[in-house]
């Protein structure tokens, strides 16, 4: 896979980027497989990135299909959150990284897209649950507000709904003006998932949503992921495999910033084509 | 009674009754010092407070050549130039604050953090040079025409202009207190966890709307903070008004026009108090200023408390 000349510049951080005008690169040279029953929603195709000179990813070419659970595993320090972060351009918050490579989703470079506007299509819960300091109804609907154009009734109406898509609505419906910080962690992580919702994402990220969580609350979340996946692309990062086994149906996993395998989570977890995977999902190391 | 004994001996050896002993004798050094001064600001007062009462407060006279003892122009002088200062400083500083944490590469707003901090070292002397020689002319000649021109019209701006005015002290001041309020914003908008700038950032907000809506209210506390300890520096400044604000004891609603204020006074005429009254009331004086800190302070408290604690509940 060579790199177009959009794939070869560095990305600059936020500042630079944000609302610059698009630069039109690729056209349309690259084909894109779309099966008929599900397209691929992103796709990353040779993508190497370096935190300063430290290199974190090494020619990692995935592709997330749509409405489909895809699950990254690895051992810590991998690259599976880097990889993550590479795919809402969240890295670009962090000075001196840079990425070459590219990412598509639907078919575009994300590259050429305005960067709050990939954002709103891609959205992200965090490993640790970060509800702002504010009302579970101000929590959700922060993102519709600053989106803008939504009437009042129109607001509320989708609070309501992403609240009931992440099965939160029934706990918090007579508290809705109390602060979020009175949930519970496991709660919490749910009104997280709720406020990425709101903004309606056709691809939602998940950075080890329940690594601070207890087991049932870890339950309740993956239940809700299965349930999403029908109406949103999702892409988990995850150090625990039996949470993969549990909630995917595409597998990648990484290891020292490569994609080792990556396959039908089924195929990866009972017949891995590659030693290394097979010795770190049999727990021989990692 | 022997295992108490026992025991205390072994807490004594481990060092943790000694180290008690010495930070509990340390906080009760601070509420003696303060009691001290309190009391001695009082006993030595009794005689303006015998004469004026609470007249003191709200007579408008100051004539020692007459034993005449009124407090307002004092009491108004501090607060106006106070006020000027911090519609100045906050704005301004809270602004820096914002480029220096969100904007301002890391390197850069350390060598400015470091520059401006600077500012809070220099003497409140050289400050009230700097405005008598610097900023007086300025204010003559930039300053003056066009506020005199749009709100001439108002008491607040009306009169003659000599240059040494309320106006002129609470400019001087606005500068002396922005080091304050800039360092400490700073440090708390820094201190705004990673993880919700990343919230906001993930749902799509650019950076000036993460900034606006997520971090300034996380911060909002801290910032408080920072104007608080301004306003205090504010009010007990001495030096740099006195040299500045013309010293004149005459009350006028005019911000061109000269004025006193508490701290300056008490500096200007403590030589001067050769008899006992008149230096009784000085002392007055000095009561007042504490007590209007304390007030002030308070209610600042009281305000910050009451908006953050509703805006934490519900906004």
């Amino acid at each position: 896979m060579t790199t177009s000349a959009a794939g070869d510049a560095t990305r600059t951080p936020d500042v630079a980027t944000v609302r610059s005008p698009v630069p039109e690169v690729h056209g349309t040279t690259h084909t894109t497989t779309r099966s008929p029953d599900a397209p691929e929603k992103m796709q990353a195709k040779a993508v190497d990135f370096w935190y300063g000179r430290a290199q974190a990813l090494f020619d990692v070419s995935m592709s997330m299909r749509s409405s489909h659970v895809t699950a990254c595993i690895g051992p810590s320090g991998c690259g599976k959150s880097t990889f993550l972060r590479a795919l809402n351009r969240m890295y670009e918050t962090v000075p001196g990284t840079k990425l070459t490579g590219q990412i598509l989703l639907d078919g575009d470079d994300i590259f050429g897209l305005d960067v709050t506007a990939l954002r709103r299509r891609v959205g992200m819960v965090f490993q640790k649950s970060n509800p702002f300091p504010k009302s579970i109804f101000e929590n959700v609907a922060y993102g519709l507000r600053v989106n803008g154009g939504l009437s009042r009734p129109q607001i509320a109406e989708q609070v309501e709904r992403s609240l009931v898509r992440s099965a939160l609505w029934d706990e918090v419906k007579h508290k809705l003006h109390q602060s979020a910080l009175g949930l519970s962690g496991g709660q919490q992580q749910r009104l997280c998932i709720a406020r990425a919702l709101a903004v309606d994402p056709e691809v939602l990220l998940l950075d080890e949503p329940c690594s601070a969580l207890d087991p049932i609350a870890t339950a309740k979340i993956e239940e809700l992921l299965l349930t999403l996946a029908d109406s949103c692309t999702i892409v988990i990062v995850t150090h625990n495999m039996q949470q993969a086994a549990r909630v995917s149906d595409y597998t990648g996993f990484f290891l020292m910033g490569r994609l080792v395998e990556f396959g039908r989570t089924d195929k990866i977890f009972q017949n891995p084509a590659r030693k290394e995977t097979e010795d770190y999902i049999t727990g021989r190391f990692g | 009674m022997a295992a108490r004994v026992q025991a205390f001996t072994r807490r004594l050896l481990s060092g943790d009754e000694v180290t008690r002993f010495i930070v509990t004798l340390a906080g009760l050094a601070i509420l003696t010092v303060t009691a001290a001064l309190v009391f001695e600001l009082w006993s030595n007062s009794n005689l303006a407070r015998e004469k004026f009462g609470w007249g003191f407060l709200t007579g408008s006279t100051w004539d020692p050549n007459a034993g005449e003892f009124g407090a307002l122009p004092f009491i108004v002088g501090t607060a106006t130039t106070s006020l000027i200062s911090l519609v100045i400083a906050v704005p301004a500083g809270v602004g820096a604050a914002i480029f220096l944490a969100e904007l301002a590469p890391r390197r850069v707003s350390d060598a400015l953090t470091f520059c401006i901090e600077l500012l809070a070292a220099v003497p409140s002397v050289v400050y009230g040079l700097l405005g008598v020689f610097v900023l007086v002319p300025i204010m003559k000649s930039v300053v003056e025409p066009p506020l005199r021109a749009v709100l001439g019209w108002t008491p607040l701006f009306s009169g003659p202009f000599y240059g040494v005015s309320v106006l002129t002290a609470g400019v001087v001041l606005a500068v002396m207190i922005l080091p304050f309020i800039v360092s400490v914003s700073r440090q708390v908008l820094i201190a705004v966890p990673v993880e919700q700038r990343e919230a906001a950032l993930a749902l799509g907000a650019t950076r000036w709307e993460t900034t606006w809506r997520v971090v300034l209210p996380f911060a909002k506390r801290g910032i408080y903070g920072s104007i608080f300890l301004a306003l205090a520096r504010a009010l007990g400044e001495t030096m740099a008004v006195t040299m500045v604000i013309g010293n004149s004891t005459q009350l006028k609603a005019s911000l061109f026009a000269p004025g006193y204020s508490i701290a300056a006074v008490i500096a200007n005429e403590f030589t001067e108090a050769t008899d006992d009254l008149y230096l009784h009331a000085l002392i007055q004086l000095g009561l007042v200023l504490f007590a209007v800190t304390i007030i002030i302070n308070g209610l600042a408290r009281l305000l910050v408390a009451g908006t953050t604690r509703r805006s934490d509940a519900v906004a």
